[in-house]
C-alpha cells in the first residue's frame, strides 16, 4: 500500500475537522473523497481503517441523526447537565 | 409506587383486558426515581398532546458507534430522574436462549447502573435496557462485556442479527440457525459496532417457511429455512389423524394454497412440484407430514417498515442455498450485496429502496445474481429481467 493508514486517518480527519458545524459527514464521503484523491492506492478496506483508527484514539466519534456520521468529540447541544 | 404519583390518564391504560407498560413500570417507581419521573414526563405527554424526549445523537461508548440510544429529557427540571434517559441495546444470544443466572447479571448491572427497566426483547432482537445517564455509559459496558456480554446494532449499521430458536427445539428447522446467526456475528463484528453504510440492514434467520423472526416482512436480508425435495408422508400417522374424527379435507385439503393434496380414504397425496412450502399442512399434521431430507434455505431482499418510502416486503433472489458452516458463499454474496449498496446508495436509502431506484436487472447484474421466474411479476407483463438476446435478435431481424 503506498498510502498508509495512519497518513489516510490524518487526511480523513482534516476532512472531518474542515466540515464540523457544515456538514455531516458519513463513513462513505471520507470513502469516496480518499478514493477521489488516491485512486487505485487505497482500497475500501485501508479506508476502513483509517476510520477505525480516528475511532479507537478518540480524535473522532459516531453521531447519529437520521444517520450514523463521523464527528468531532463534543458536548452536543441537546444534552443536559 | 412513588407516594406522589399522580398519573390518571396513563392509569387508564391499565384497564384494558392486556398488561399494561404502566403496571410494570409503577411497580418500580417507588424504589426508582427514574422509572417515577419517566411515567410523570409520559403522564404531561399525554396531558399536553406532544413528546418531551431531545434526540441525544453523540453518546455512546468509545469505540462504538452503535448500541446505544441517546435520550435526554426536554424538562429536566422538571422531571430530573429523566434528564439522561439512554438505552443500551445488548446483543442477545442466539434464539433467545437464556439461563436465570444469565439473566439475573444482566438486571444487577442494570439496577446497579441504570433505571431496571427493560424491554424484552426490541424490535431487532436485541435485550433493551432503558434508562440511564452519560457517565453511566461505559461503566455499564464493561460490566456487561465482564460478564460476556456485547452490545447491539443501531445507527447506519448491520443490526444485531436475530434469529428463531432453530434446531435446539423446532423439528422444522432447515438449518442451523443458531451456528449461522452466531457466525454472522463474528464474522461481521465492524459492521455492527461501527456504522459504515448508507443506512441499517437488518438479518433475520428463520429455520422454516414458518418464519417466526417475521424475516421476510422485517429484515433488509431474510434467510428462510426450505428444502428441494418432496415432503415426507407418514401414511400410518396420516390415517391416525383421519380416525381421530380431523376434518382433513376442510383443515388441510380445501385450505392448500395450490389444491396440491388429494386424500382417499385413510391415504394422503402429496403433488410437491405444485407445492409452494406455505407450511399449512405440516403445522396441521406435524405426526403425520415433515419437511424434506435436502434442506437449506431462500433468500429475500428488501423488506422495511414505512420510515422514508412505505413498508416493503422481501423478494426471493436466492430461491435456494446450501447453509454449512463456513458459510463462505453466503459472506461472498453478503459482500457483494453490501459493496453494490455501499457504493451507489443514497444517504438512509434501505436496500429494498436501492433496489428498486437502480432496478432489480441491474442489482442481480452487479451483485452476480441469477434471475429466476420468482422475480417475474405478472406472466405476460414487463418483467424486471431484459432479456438482450432477444432484443438483439429482433434488432437483426429487422435490419434484414
Amino acid at each position: 500500500m503506498a498510502v498508509s493508514v495512519e497518513q489516510l486517518a490524518d487526511e480523513m480527519f482534516a476532512i472531518v475537522e474542515e466540515s464540523a458545524g457544515k456538514r455531516k459527514l458519513k463513513a462513505g464521503d471520507l470513502q469516496k473523497a480518499m478514493a477521489a484523491k488516491h485512486g487505485d492506492e487505497v482500497s475500501r478496506k485501508d479506508v476502513k481503517a483509517g476510520i477505525k483508527l480516528l475511532i479507537d484514539s478518540g480524535r473522532c466519534v459516531y453521531g447519529y441523526f437520521g444517520g450514523s456520521s463521523i464527528e468531532l468529540p463534543r458536548t452536543e447541544g441537546a444534552a443536559n447537565e | 409506587m412513588a407516594d406522589d404519583l399522580k398519573i390518571p390518564l396513563l392509569e387508564e391504560l391499565e384497564k384494558g383486558p392486556w398488561p399494561s407498560f404502566v403496571t410494570d413500570i409503577k411497580s418500580v417507581a417507588g424504589k426508582s426515581e427514574m422509572a417515577a419521573d419517566l411515567l410523570r414526563q409520559l403522564e404531561k405527554s399525554y396531558e399536553d398532546k406532544r413528546g418531551y424526549w431531545k434526540h441525544g445523537g453523540l453518546v455512546g461508548v468509545r469505540g462504538y458507534g452503535g448500541g446505544v440510544i441517546g435520550r435526554y429529557s426536554a424538562l429536566p427540571e422538571e422531571f430530573p430522574g429523566v434528564s439522561h434517559f439512554h438505552t443500551v441495546r445488548v446483543n442477545q444470544p442466539s434464539g433467545w436462549v437464556y439461563t436465570a443466572d444469565a439473566l439475573n447479571g444482566i438486571m444487577d448491572i442494570w439496577d446497579e447502573h441504570g433505571s431496571g427497566l427493560t424491554n424484552m426483547h426490541g424490535s431487532t432482537g436485541d435485550m433493551v435496557l432503558l434508562g440511564t445517564r452519560t457517565e453511566e455509559l461505559e461503566p455499564t459496558f464493561l460490566a456487561l462485556t465482564q460478564k460476556g456480554w456485547d452490545l447491539g446494532g443501531s445507527g447506519s449499521d448491520m443490526r444485531t442479527p436475530s434469529c428463531c430458536i432453530g434446531p435446539a427445539r423446532c423439528e422444522y428447522a432447515c438449518f442451523d440457525t443458531l451456528a449461522l446467526t452466531y457466525n454472522l456475528t463474528q464474522e461481521y463484528q465492524d459492521e455492527l459496532h461501527r456504522p459504515m453504510f448508507n443506512y441499517k440492514f437488518k438479518i433475520k434467520v428463520s429455520g422454516c417457511p414458518n418464519d417466526c423472526t417475521a424475516a421476510i416482512a422485517r429484515s433488509d436480508m431474510a434467510i428462510i429455512g426450505i428444502w428441494k425435495d418432496d415432503i415426507k408422508v407418514n401414511q400410518e400417522e396420516f390415517a391416525k389423524y383421519v380416525d381421530s374424527g380431523m376434518d382433513v379435507q376442510g383443515i388441510v385439503v380445501d385450505m392448500c394454497p395450490t389444491s396440491c393434496i388429494s386424500v382417499d380414504g385413510k391415504t394422503i397425496d402429496i403433488d410437491d412440484s405444485n407445492c409452494v412450502k406455505c407450511m399449512h399442512c405440516i403445522n396441521k399434521m406435524p405426526k403425520a407430514l415433515a419437511v424434506g431430507d435436502e434442506k437449506g434455505a431462500a433468500i429475500a431482499l428488501g423488506a422495511k417498515a414505512p420510515i422514508v418510502d412505505g413498508a416493503l416486503f422481501g423478494s426471493i433472489m436466492v430461491p435456494f442455498i446450501e447453509l454449512e458452516e463456513p458459510y463462505e458463499e453466503l459472506h461472498d454474496l453478503i459482500e457483494r450485496i453490501w459493496e453494490f449498496w455501499d457504493e451507489h446508495g443514497k444517504a438512509r436509502e434501505r436496500i429494498g429502496e436501492f433496489i428498486e431506484r437502480v432496478t432489480l436487472a441491474r442489482f442481480c447484474e452487479e451483485v452476480g445474481l441469477d434471475p429466476i421466474p420468482q422475480m417475474v411479476t405478472h406472466p405476460r407483463e414487463n418483467p424486471y429481467i431484459f432479456y438482450e438476446e432477444y432484443f438483439a435478435e429482433e434488432g437483426e431481424g429487422s435490419e434484414e
